[in-house]
């Protein structure tokens, strides 16, 4: 059950979108979320949905790893489809039953709403499918190096991130482990209403936090005696380099809002 | 030869403790020389190896690394960089999800070069045979494995001194015997001086020199071949002896007449082969 956990899913792989520097990936899709919210025609739809299926081809992932990635936002998709669908004013009545009213407008509108989520989500899920954690991580840290000047502790925000995530399938086993203690006394965690269900939880959570605490306690020891001074003076070993592709995905990055913009401008 | 580590009189108690956790320990660590502190519960081994890096200043008495005192603040970098420690649980020392990462974690804090880091980190990695496992996740790793990267990990300060902190008390047998090896063969090959705390008298049997601590105080200090034989001295301290000696001294007992320096298991093979031929 524990196993089935997926943070930012990574599928290691040796395509053009893989090896873009995680910079490049993370400045594109910020790009790529504003443009969406520009998009106000079928035109703009269709062009979010072939740069879409291009990305997703040249990647190499599967769609249906895209697919199984909107799974569980069906409902919110659903409830954004339904409130639009229903609550839209306009003048074209499509359907009318006692108070119910759908309008071609809201039907426009839900079906929108509904492209325009699944293209964010499936957008956003590219991202983290084809860069690993540790290269967001590093990204993420030195496109925010700049507010080092305004003494935002970047260095360190970013090491908390890649300990959290080094530490999830250690905290995962661990829970596994104290499950299973827990059960071999007795402990029922299955069953029960929702509230026994919590409180069972309890006897679950105790020792695992406990163990959290020793754990950060002698990894911060550890990391005491490799030296750990803080951000200053820092190296890296690996360093991160802007390549001809990624000067090529910026100027395909800049056509694309282009384009966005004069559909919207014609209004196809 | 100078001593790399010199330890003059220090005593340490923890706060809330009725006894005081060291009282009294004078010991010379000599470079190149490999080290086994060996002790029961409490007997102060763990405190003593806090001493050797500056994470614990003693209370009275003091350290020397290389010449530094480790109660002087400013001396924190320069002495945790030439003695490097290895923890019990390797869980909780590895700090990325990829191994090259973590063993680049220690000359990342020193500022080293970024091509000089790369070299840092292949040699660590090669010298503790995990050079095919450097882009693997820590967590899909053996214990032994975890715990070689763990010492991967200090080399890449390239210390002079390794201290290891009952490196091997997690680990299933098999992992014990990939890191003691690898222990023994950083000391013999690289020079690099071992200082391991430990319960298990046959890794211990592997050093030059074993020192026995108890309730704070060196009880027993000297080449393993003189320390163990005295299987009652080791007995009133709760320890045993290993099971080389062990099998020396019974078979002494009824009747043979083995070397009891013999050690460790090819020494005491060795012998009885020996008395058996003639």
């Amino acid at each position: 059950m524990l196993k089935d956990i997926t943070l930012g899913q990574f599928f290691p792989g040796d395509t053009p979108v893989h090896n873009l520097d995680p910079r490049t990936k993370l400045l594109l899709t910020l790009v790529y979320i504003v443009a969406l919210f520009l998009v106000n025609t079928w035109g703009g739809y269709l062009l979010v949905f072939a740069v879409l299926c291009a990305v997703t081809a040249l990647s190499r992932i599967r769609p249906r790893a895209l697919l199984k990635g909107l799974k569980p936002l069906v409902f919110i998709i659903v409830f954004t489809a339904v409130l639009n669908l229903f609550f839209t004013p306009g003048e074209d009545i499509l359907f009318r039953w006692k108070f119910v009213r759908i309008t071609y407008a809201g039907l426009d509108r839900a079906i929108a709403m509904v492209l325009r989520v699944m293209f964010l989500v499936s957008g956003t899920f590219l991202l983290t499918y084809t860069t690993s954690p540790l290269a967001i991580t590093d990204g993420l840290e030195r496109l925010m190096s700049p507010l080092k000047k305004l003494h935002v502790p970047v260095y360190e925000l970013s090491l908390m991130m890649c300990i959290a995530l080094r530490f999830i399938p250690t905290l995962i086993e661990e829970t596994d482990r104290i499950m299973s203690a827990q059960k071999a006394r007795g402990a029922d965690l299955e069953t029960g209403t929702l509230p026994e269900r919590a409180k069972a939880l309890l006897p679950l959570l105790i020792p695992l936090f406990i163990s959290a605490f020793r754990r950060a306690d002698e990894l911060a020891l550890a990391m005491e005696c490799r030296c750990y001074n803080g951000g200053q003076g820092r190296t890296r070993m690996k360093q991160l380099r802007m390549a001809g592709r990624d000067i090529a995905a910026f100027v395909l990055g800049g056509a694309f809002v282009a384009c966005v913009l004069i559909l919207r401008r014609l209004g196809i | 030869m100078d001593p790399i580590i010199r330890i003059e009189n220090i005593t340490y108690a923890y706060p809330d403790a009725p006894g005081p956790a060291l009282d009294g320990v004078t010991l010379d660590i000599l470079p190149g020389s490999f080290t086994a502190v060996l002790g029961s519960n409490g007997s102060g081994k763990s405190t003593l190896a806090k001493h050797l890096n500056a994470i614990l200043t003693p209370a009275s008495g003091r350290v020397l690394v290389d010449g530094m005192d480790t109660a002087d603040e400013k001396n924190l970098l320069p002495i945790r960089r030439r003695v490097g420690m290895v923890f019990q649980n390797p869980d909780n020392q590895i700090v990325a999800n990829v191994v090259e990462d973590d063993v680049a974690f220690a000359p990342e804090n020193l500022g080293v070069e970024p091509a000089q880091i790369r070299r840092r980190v292949d040699a660590a990695l090669q010298q503790v045979g995990m050079y095919d496992f450097r882009l693997h996740a820590p967590h899909l790793l053996s214990g032994g494995q975890k715990q070689r990267v763990a010492i991967a990990g200090v080399l890449a300060m390239e210390p002079e001194v390794l201290v290891l902190d009952e490196p091997t008390a997690m680990l299933d047998p098999r992992g014990r015997r990939e890191v003691v090896s690898t222990v023994e063969k950083l000391c013999r090959e690289r020079g690099i001086t071992v200082v391991l705390i430990t319960h298990h008298m046959d890794e211990a049997a592997r050093a030059d020199r074993v020192v026995i601590l108890d309730r704070g105080r060196v009880a027993l200090d000297g080449a393993p071949g003189r320390v163990f034989p005295q299987a009652d001295r080791l007995q009133a301290l709760r320890l045993t002896v290993p099971d080389a000696t062990e099998l020396i001294l019974r078979l002494n007992a009824a009747g043979m007449d083995l070397p009891a320096d013999a050690v460790t298991p090819e020494a005491c093979a060795a012998a009885i082969e020996e008395a058996l031929c003639h």
